[in-house]
């Protein structure tokens, strides 16, 4: 045992315990702090696997963009500091089984596999090779794949403002709308 | 690194991805459902980067997939959260029991 797989195991609890907390915590605004914790420790995970371009990614979009996010929607649609209701006794006994029995039955299922790990030299992965890399289209070139994710991600941009966009009032209402403003912004004068 | 055997990388996975289920079984509020919907991409993540290290060390298709599953899962986010603003705009909730209209 040395520090490496020390380093490795606490990474691993750490990132289960905050995840069950993540998902079990009845304060909606930690739950979401704890999530957030939860996934810079799989991006010290990624750290530790030696993908640093992965980590640095999932640091700046997991946490930098997502959990900002939905920390963004909490505050626009809960109030601050109530605590979610209790769920269903009964939904909350079947579902921690069907969690525990799919588990046991995956990994059950996992350690009967034998994997024929590969001990070769790992490649030193660049961040310059990855960009070569995503934009080649010979053998093992990642540019059509690139392209449909640039066409989805303007996809969801578009889809995105259009259904957050207020729905346009009826022009009577709109109207009668103007004309109350109207009347609140010229007092009358003595 | 090469002293963790793979299936223990794997316990982590399979353990994060049940965790997330049983938060989408239980939560009601939509937002935290969409949590536990990250917790289970973000296992699927290091099941790529675990198989692409420990058996094909000399490629990196595992590195891509998590790349481009990280892009989805963020599309994938900011949708749902503008659906689920325009929910409460509408319903004044976001709790799924009273989301049982698709047109108000």
């Amino acid at each position: 045992m040395n520090a490496s797989s020390i380093l490795f195991y606490l990474l691993a609890a750490g990132i289960l315990v905050m995840g069950f907390l993540a998902v079990s915590s009845r304060k909606i605004f930690r739950s979401a702090i704890w999530l957030l914790f939860c996934l810079v420790g799989i991006a010290g995970l990624f750290f530790w696997m030696e993908m640093e371009f992965l980590a640095a990614v999932q640091i700046i979009v997991y946490a930098g963009g997502i959990v900002v996010l939905i920390i963004f929607s909490i505050f626009l649609t809960q109030k601050a500091g109530a605590e979610l209701p209790r769920p269903i006794s009964r939904r909350k006994i079947f579902s921690a089984m069907a969690a525990v029995f799919g588990f046991a039955f995956t990994y059950g299922l996992i350690r009967q596999f034998t994997f024929n790990e590969n001990t070769s030299e790992p490649l030193k992965i660049t961040v310059s090779e990855i960009g070569t890399k995503m934009l080649a289209t010979g053998e093992g070139g990642y540019a059509l794949p690139f392209e449909v994710v640039s066409i989805l991600l303007l996809a969801a941009m578009v889809g995105c403002i259009v259904i957050a966009m207020k729905a346009p009032a009826s022009p009577q209402k709109a109207a009668e709308k103007q004309k109350t403003i109207k009347d609140i912004q010229t007092p009358v004068l003595p | 690194m090469s002293q963790i055997p793979l299936s223990h990388v794997l316990f982590l996975s399979t353990g994060l991805f049940f965790i997330g289920l049983y938060g989408f079984f239980t939560r009601r509020n939509m937002i935290t459902m969409l949590m536990s919907v990250e917790l289970i991409l973000n296992s699927v993540n290091i099941n790529f980067v675990a198989f692409n290290k420990w058996l094909y060390p000399q490629q990196m298709q595992g590195l891509f997939f998590s790349l481009f599953i990280i892009t989805i899962a963020a599309a994938e986010t900011a949708v749902a959260i503008a659906i689920i603003i325009n929910l409460y705009r509408s319903h004044q909730s976001v709790d799924i029991e009273d989301a049982d209209e698709m047109k108000y």
